[in-house]
């Protein structure tokens, strides 16, 4: 008796259960955009800063070559790319393409790839720019 | 069959009062989104760290001008539709509701019309 209840399914719980592919990359569309949300502060300070001159320029550079400053621009792009990537996903089912369970759960798995080597192309192209390599 | 008076038929707004507006600006600027994010990327890649005078020179010119101006618009909008949905999930208090639904609203609009008034700035006088 007690081994055949071991065997039955438990009900969901925060330490057993496994998650789903889809459930990770949607709950992470949302907190992504969220980040993106605040963000956009970040946007915002650039163009303010690009608009002023040289002077408040060199301060937003100074904070964004900073070791933070670098932290939460890695962390941006990161949000942005997955979020976009993780859209054209989202674009696709809205067409009414890829809702079979393994269809959905590759997909899930090729965003995750794709942000990993999207944002590391993105970041290496940057430092080139600068003359780093 | 369906349970729908001739009248609700007719509006066809549904519950919400608003139709598929919503879900449909969403994905508008979502589409959108797309190319001006791959423009955006690699304009950020590209003057990474470059001086102030060529930053400028770039983001002043018309093209480009227009498409961060799409891209502050497109995006806020998006943004302030998005997080719409995010505060009807979890607050559930009517009052803290529409309290943080007017706060998205006012930054969304404050932050793009910044960003606007920015990006005018640059391509007028750089």
């Amino acid at each position: 008796m007690s081994e055949a209840r071991s065997k039955r399914p438990l009900s969901p719980h925060m330490q057993i259960y496994k998650w789903p592919v889809t459930m990770g990359t949607s709950i992470l569309h949302r907190i992504t955009g969220v980040g993106l949300g605040i963000g956009t502060l970040v946007l915002a300070w650039w163009l303010v800063a690009a608009s002023l001159g040289p002077d408040a320029y060199a301060v937003f550079e100074t904070a964004a070559f900073h070791w933070f400053g670098r932290f939460v621009l890695f962390g941006f792009s990161l949000a942005l790319v997955y979020h976009a990537l993780n859209g054209i996903r989202h674009l696709t089912w809205d067409m009414g393409y890829g809702f079979k369970v393994e269809t959905a759960n590759f997909s899930g798995l090729i965003t995750y790839g794709a942000t990993a080597v999207v944002t590391l192309v993105v970041w290496i192209a940057a430092y080139a720019s600068m003359g780093a390599f | 069959m369906s349970i729908q008076t001739p009248l609700g038929r007719v509006r066809g707004l549904g519950s919400a009062k608003s139709g598929v507006e919503h879900f449909w600006h969403q994905r508008l600027t979502a589409a959108a989104l797309v190319p001006l994010t791959v423009w955006f990327v690699w304009i950020v890649a590209r003057y990474a760290g470059a001086p102030h005078a060529d930053v400028v020179t770039v983001l002043g010119h018309p093209i480009n001008a227009a498409l961060m101006l799409l891209f502050v618009v497109a995006g806020l909008y998006h943004m302030a539709l998005g997080l719409q949905v995010v505060i009807e999930d979890y607050i559930t208090t009517k009052g803290m509701k529409i309290a943080a639904l007017f706060l998205v609203n006012f930054a969304a609009f404050a932050i793009a019309m910044i960003c606007a008034v920015a990006v005018l700035r640059i391509a007028i006088r750089f």
